[in-house]
């Protein structure tokens, strides 16, 4: 293959994903106005958050329980060879509200909500819905984009604590109904050594993070849809796509700063 | 029916041009549409029907030209002014564009919940008025999934007359319709502008049907009025372009060939870029 067709080509590739963002950027512009007058319906958003929830809650417990009980199993497997059993508790506590609780939960939304989210909205624009509203004189930001992306927003973080509690309840009945381990030194142990000021805000604070990033992609994926439907089913993929790469990026970013303390 | 054209206009259309992708969709357009009329824009498919139309509703604006309609100039206004038009104006969109989430109730209620503070009785019994006067009453529960093509465009239609517009924009509302559906729409459009005392522009290709109920028809063709007049004065004419489409025969002055060029030279050229 001809080099220069080749590096012309990654140039075209990344130019075209800068002016990408570029135009991302100028709709989050656009929409943040709009941010507030949607919060002054809040009706709008409790709706959506309630189907986005539930979109997705099941799924994120169901993942929840079984990452859980996995990590019971192999934390178990690893520190028994040091003898450090009774740590259990701490390491899958640890593990779920600072890393896998946000991460996974965050992909388990793009996947599910996410994709969901941009296909309504392409979906809207696709059947002239969009412009109807303008034409009703109802500027589409704040009564359809803006709420969906607060109900994301806020979602996200919310399914994130879920996932992780139910994680540990999954661990629990690993390490004292399977491994035999004492439930008071589980629960103890987590207990004196998970800070709160830490860990668990360190988590929140990566899944707050999470959310705004994937609602942002899922409703501008949407709102630039081609109107057709094979432009609705690209805009979908892509919302899956450049949220799982998004949240993983970011994620490795925050975990560095934070791990130093900033 | 036979309203006289000096009647006070509401919409004027002067000189327009409008390009897309460099190819012009309308060049030197006037048109004006009466106060109170149904005014038909009759032309084929692709003609600029739709594109029309957006203009009128400041959705697009013009390359040159002006749209005026009740004494403003759409394509300048500011997004507050114009939406304060679009308020005055109802706009039935060929694909009905009704909320698939939202039921036939919330639909027609929509524009009154977000333009208006009335008390939620006010506004039951506003829709269900207007739902009265489409016939579509009992259907107040259905979601738009659950509607034949006929039935959403008459849902769309007490949509569009929700906030007592003065007037209302149609466009293609005969497309895909059955026989039946398409005498109500049509004897709808007509009743509706007379007992609601607003101006319709009916925008369609469907002749018979249209010349039934409008007091003034423009034919468009090759981005400007090729002829206009009363329908009786359209059906008496002997211009050939409007004997064409009056008559539907496939081609005439309006050709049957899209652009390109000549068929022989095409087919001897082997290489297609
Ligand atoms: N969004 C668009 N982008 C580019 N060209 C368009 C667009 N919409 C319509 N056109 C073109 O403009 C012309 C007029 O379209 P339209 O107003 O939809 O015609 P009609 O409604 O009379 O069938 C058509 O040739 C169409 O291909
Ligand atoms: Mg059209």
């Amino acid at each position: 293959m001809n080099p220069v067709a080749w590096i012309s080509g990654l140039g075209r590739r990344v130019i075209a994903g800068i002016g990408r963002l570029g135009r991302a950027t100028l709709f989050l512009a656009r929409l943040m106005p709009a941010l507030g007058a949607a919060l002054a319906r809040g009706r709008l958003v409790v709706q959506q958050i309630y189907m986005t929830g539930v979109l997705t809650l099941v799924i994120v417990v169901v993942s929840g329980a079984f990452v859980g009980m996995i990590l019971a199993l192999q934390g178990y497997n690893t520190l028994v060879r040091y003898d450090a059993q009774s740590s259990l508790g701490l390491l899958v506590a640890l593990s779920l509200t600072r890393e896998l609780g946000p991460v996974l939960t965050a992909l388990l939304f793009a996947g599910r909500a996410g994709s969901a989210l941009t296909a309504e909205i392409g979906l809207m624009k696709a059947t002239e819905q969009l412009d109807g509203m303008e034409m009703m004189a109802v500027d589409p930001l704040p009564r359809v984009v803006a709420p969906r992306f607060w109900a994301g927003w806020i979602a996200v973080p919310l399914l994130a604590m879920i996932f992780s509690a139910v994680g540990i309840i999954g661990a629990y009945l690993v390490a004292v109904g399977d491994l035999g381990l004492d439930g008071g030194v589980f629960w103890s142990q987590m207990q004196s050594g998970v800070s709160v000021s830490n860990d668990i805000m360190g988590g929140l604070v990566k899944s707050v993070v999470f959310g705004f990033v994937v609602s942002w992609i899922a409703v501008f994926e949407g709102y630039d849809a081609k109107p057709t439907s094979e432009g609705v089913s690209r805009a979908t993929t892509r919302t899956v796509v450049s949220s799982s790469l998004a949240i993983l990026g970011l994620d490795f970013i925050m975990t560095a700063f934070m791990l130093r303390g900033l | 029916m036979d309203r006289p054209k000096s009647a006070e206009p509401l919409v004027t259309v002067r000189d327009l041009a409008f390009a897309r992708d460099s190819r012009a969709i309308f060049q030197d357009l006037n048109l004006t549409v009466a106060r109170g009329s149904v005014t038909a824009i009759i032309g084929g498919s692709g003609t600029g029907k739709t594109t029309l139309l957006s203009l009128i509703g400041g959705r697009l604006a013009p390359a040159r030209g002006t749209v005026e309609v009740a004494g403003e100039v759409v394509g300048g206004l500011p997004r507050k002014q114009l939406f304060a038009l679009r308020k005055r104006m109802g706009m039935l969109f060929q694909s009905s564009a009704l909320l698939t989430d939202l039921d036939v109730f919330e639909n027609v209620a929509f524009p009154m919940r977000e333009h208006t503070r009335l008390p939620e009785a006010l506004i039951h019994h506003l829709v269900l008025m207007k739902l009265e006067m489409v016939g579509l009453r009992g259907a107040r529960d259905l979601f738009p999934a659950e509607l034949s093509g006929g039935m959403s465009r008459r849902v769309a239609l007490a949509r569009a007359i929700a906030l007592d517009p003065m007037m209302v924009m149609y466009d293609e509302p005969f497309a895909g319709l059955d026989p039946i559906s398409m005498g109500v729409v049509v004897k709808l459009i007509r009743e509706l502008n007379d007992a609601l005392d607003m101006t319709s522009i009916v925008v369609t290709h469907d002749v018979a049907e249209t010349c039934t109920i409008a007091d003034y028809v423009y034919l468009l063709g090759s981005g400007r009025v090729i002829a206009e007049g009363t329908p009786a004065d359209m059906k008496k004419t002997d211009a050939p372009e409007v004997r064409q489409f009056m008559g539907g025969l496939p081609d005439g002055p309006v050709a049957f060939h899209y652009p390109a060029q000549p068929y022989l030279d095409d087919l001897m050229t082997a290489n297609r870029s």
